[in-house]
């Protein structure tokens, strides 16, 4: 029976071709589709699926940027480039009533900040638009919440989600229908890990924010975490003074909200490297547990995770 | 800005790289009770095989050390010496690395699977974490229904459990080809071999009569780590390798690769008149370029002429791969419809027997409205009956009227457009369906093909062309919805006299959906007055999917002006 012809698809051509049937079918199924555009290297991943999945059609729904301001200028330059290049139709949304009232992440903490200019943003933008599916390119390995997340996550009215109410999801036939008002969050990178984000990145020669990379970055260094000094708009406290350090950020967002790691990893495979050496090292140390703890702490403190 | 890098690489990093381009995908289901050791057994795999990232193992370890305190403490007040087995080495916690589902849990948010992944040298992991819940049914068929391994656990104190059993049998309805069942907390046996046995003997006799391709057993601690990713010196006897090699080794969807061709057309890519390309996923078998594939339901023959992918044209494409498929000829072709090798076509099936798996709060109600979702095709059903239901304490078949949550039967299904499958048992990808609650929109099943309706009516064909019809009455079948009024009965008799004054074939039906797409297709005008919006609602989508002829009337415009509408537009 067993055909020995082709080559076995590899575990990235199997995540790829069940991302497409993902995207495909989401298209198929709702009226009025977007794609959460964070100009982050998932979402570049998840774009290029998409590219992919409806390959020689132009991508039949907009991309969507809810823009809080706070990002590193780097990620705007990137996105208004990279959409002109690629024809893409980018839609860019910024809760104006909350801007107006001067929410920043200084003055009024992330939580509440985080609140006005991202999620309320979002359902503004959603809406406004009349958006029925919005694709997002989280994964289920960023957290514990998380990895209890469907592909086609159901939101009511209200864009609530309501973990008693989820739908069960079984073989790859996922459940699109829903009422008037009521939408979907699809996320097509469900199974992909961090690793294979950056190992489809590197295969498919995926362009990614700089920031991602080792630099000379003008850095302080506040509670433990490495903060990139972005704009004149950064509020330096007493004593604190940029001083130039090599980092890269593993998660892009807003600036002030981001802690960046030392590292010297340069190229995409250089960030490989780190990340799988830095669990190997990690299994080594659980020898040595007392020693280990303490360099773990140090880590973390750099930052790291 | 390019971010490849052109120069030569670091060898380990080469090697490396190459390493993770060549691995596999293995899906993989872990059940078992609630005490069993599942979420250790997890833990463990994880933290061998570095699926875990430092923060979460520094945390654990802090909470680890928290607890085997406080349990020194105890023993100490109770003049205990040191507590056994806690001497030597601080244990890590592996059940505290799943720790999250049991905050979740404790909040009552009880529900279905979580997913974890694992990588090895060889292979990408991905484990469906199912909680040995109350609700275990759906969880397992739910992480089952992609897996191509199943680790069932038992507790080698307490040996084979009726639990137990019904895992088994639910990860053999679902088709899960290999199982291995982990006889845990052999370290509070003493690694006895032959308590190992007598439960693996009693376990491997029963799994077999289940059909598994592949049934190992391995003893083993989820706590300690005997036999999970490395040999245990505590069982010398132990022959079968380890619960990860053995997870290393499996053949990876290997029936799919070896089906037949099947291909659901998801959708349809035209960005311009010269090009027409019909997108969708291999479900099962291979297609070249020049194969003669045939497009159902309507049976029309054609070459593929090529293969379509954004690296390029391909010469042929396997399971699962995403493509998009172009035909020699302008062959209609649209989502939902399936294209197969001429000599080796999908069932076609209307009258259907079918495993199903209840999701449901609400038992299944052979009068409310549910949708079959198999492949690419949604269309609504009928519950003819359920034929019997799987009693899980003994494995027997019980008479049943109805399916309650969580329970398992045997049902027969009259969908209103044909199934394009293939058994489940010879396609998982094919045979596989969920069923949804047409006016909640909640996915309250799974389905899985048995095949034909022994005793099937045939509905499905008929021996009337509507062209015939149409002659004999003079008239087309359509569907009038009246607006949703107080006097909507009244006005819809009024309606009904005055058409057939003038020579229609009419009648009037009280808001069903059944009978007025009955009606319609016996060539009747069917005047339908329904106030419940989820019905006008379900009567709109199903006369438009069965391309019916479909009126709806407006509550501003007297009753002449409906006459008038109707029998003018009823005449072309």
């Amino acid at each position: 029976m067993t055909d020995t012809t082709h080559a076995r698809a590899t575990h990235l051509e199997e995540l790829e071709a069940e991302s497409i049937h993902i995207l495909r079918e989401t298209v198929a199924e709702f009226a009025n589709p977007v794609m959460l555009y964070s100009i982050g290297k998932d979402s570049q991943v998840l774009l290029h699926l998409a590219r992919k999945a409806f390959h020689p059609a132009p991508l039949p729904f907009p991309l969507l940027h809810v823009d809080t301001t706070w990002k590193f200028r780097d990620m705007y330059t990137f996105r208004d480039s990279f959409v002109a290049r690629h024809g893409l139709k980018l839609l860019v949304h910024q809760n104006r009533k909350a801007l107006a009232e001067g929410i920043n992440p200084f003055d009024h903490g992330s939580q509440k900040y985080t609140h006005a200019m991202k999620t309320q943003a979002l359902l503004e933008a959603l809406a406004q638009h009349g958006f029925d599916a919005a694709f997002g390119g989280a994964r289920r390995d960023e957290e514990k919440s998380r990895a209890k997340e469907r592909v086609f996550s159901f939101r009511d009215k209200h864009g609530q989600w309501d973990p008693r109410r989820q739908r069960p999801e079984l073989w790859n036939l996922f459940n699109g229908r829903v009422d008037a008002g009521e939408s979907m969050r699809v996320f097509p990178l469900s199974n992909w890990t961090e690793l294979d984000v950056w190992h489809y990145v590197l295969r498919e020669r995926i362009p990614v924010v700089p920031l991602y990379f080792a630099a000379e970055r003008p850095v302080i260094e506040r509670n433990g975490t490495l903060l990139m000094v972005d704009d004149e708009r950064m509020r330096l406290r007493p004593g604190e003074k940029p001083t130039p350090r090599k980092v890269r950020f593993r998660t892009l967002g807003c600036y002030p909200l981001s802690g960046a790691i030392e590292s010297s990893a340069t190229t995409v495979e250089a960030v490989i490297h780190e990340m799988v050496h830095a669990r190997q090292s990690e299994r080594q140390g659980r020898l040595i547990d007392h020693d280990e703890e303490g360099s773990m702490e140090l880590k973390k403190r750099e930052g790291y995770f | 800005m390019d971010t490849a890098l052109q120069a030569p690489l670091q060898p380990d990093l080469q090697r490396l790289l190459d390493e993770h381009a060549h691995r596999s995908l293995l899906r993989l289901a872990v059940v078992g009770s609630v005490d069993d050791g599942k979420s250790t057994l997890i833990g463990r795999l994880l933290y061998e095989c570095d699926g875990l990232f430092e923060d979460q193992i520094s945390a654990v370890r802090k909470a680890s050390a928290k607890r085997a305190a406080a349990a020194r403490t105890e023993a100490l007040a109770q003049g205990l010496k040191a507590a056994a087995g806690g001497g030597e080495e601080e244990e890590l916690d592996f059940s505290l690395f799943t720790d999250g589902l049991r905050a979740e849990r404790e909040q009552g948010i009880t529900i279905d699977v979580a997913y974890r992944y694992l990588s090895t040298a060889r292979r990408k992991i991905i484990i469906a974490d199912t909680p040995g819940h109350l609700q275990y049914t759906r969880n397992m068929a739910t992480g089952a229904s992609t897996a191509d391994a199943g680790v069932i656990l038992v507790d080698a104190r307490l040996g084979v459990l009726p639990q137990t059993r019904r895992h088994a049998y639910i990860a053999s309805l679902l088709g899960i080809p290999y199982l291995a069942v982990a006889v845990n907390k052999m370290d509070l046996v003493g690694y006895e071999r032959a308590t190992f046995e007598r439960i693996g003997s009693e376990l491997a006799d029963f799994a077999r009569t289940l059909g598994f391709e592949g049934v190992r057993l391995f003893p083993v601690s989820a706590s300690r780590g005997d036999n999970i990713t490395r040999p245990s010196a505590h069982t010398p006897w132990h022959e079968g390798g380890t619960l990860l090699s053995w997870l290393e080794s499996l053949p990876h969807q290997r029936r799919l690769d070896g089906a037949p061709f099947r291909f659901p057309v998801q959708y349809v890519i035209r960005p311009h008149q010269d090009y027409r390309g019909l997108a969708g996923q291999v479900a099962s078998g291979t297609v070249r370029v020049g194969d003669e594939v045939q497009v159902l339901p309507s049976g029309r023959r054609t070459r593929v002429e090529a293969i379509d992918t954004f690296d390029g044209p391909r010469a042929e494409a396997s399971a699962t791969a995403s493509i998009t498929l172009r035909l020699s000829d302008d062959v209609d072709a649209s989502r939902g419809d399936v294209l197969s090798h001429v000599d080796q076509p999908p069932l076609s099936l209307q009258h259907l027997d079918a495993m199903l798996v209840w999701f449901g709060e609400q038992p299944l109600d052979a009068t409310r409205r549910y949708l079959v979702k198999q492949g690419t095709r949604t269309t609504p059903v009928q519950v003819e009956r359920v034929l019997w239901r799987k009693e899980l304490e003994d494995l027997s078949e019980a008479p049943a009227e109805t399916l309650a949550l969580n329970d398992i039967g045997r049902v027969r299904l009259v969908c209103r457009r044909p199934l394009l499958c293939d058994a489940y048992q010879e396609n998982r990808r094919t045979g596989a369906f969920i069923v949804i609650d047409a006016l909640t929109h909640d996915t309250v099943g799974a389905g899985m093909v048995l095949g034909r309706a022994e005793s099937a009516s045939r509905t499905d064909t008929s021996l009337v062309s509507q062209g015939e019809r149409e002659q004999r009455l003079g008239q087309a079948g359509a569907i009038v919805l009246l607006p949703a009024t107080p006097a909507a009965v009244e006005r819809a008799f009024a309606l009904e006299r005055r058409l057939f004054d003038l020579g229609r074939v009419v009648a009037t039906v009280a808001g069903d959906v059944e009978v007025a797409l009955a009606l319609s297709r016996a060539g009747l005008v069917a005047l339908v007055h329904a106030d419940a919006p989820l019905l006008r609602r379900a009567l709109r989508e199903e006369a438009l999917e069965a391309r019916t002829r479909w009126w709806e009337l407006d509550d501003t415009e007297t009753l002449e002006q409906w006459v008038a509408n109707l029998t003018s537009e009823a005449g072309t």
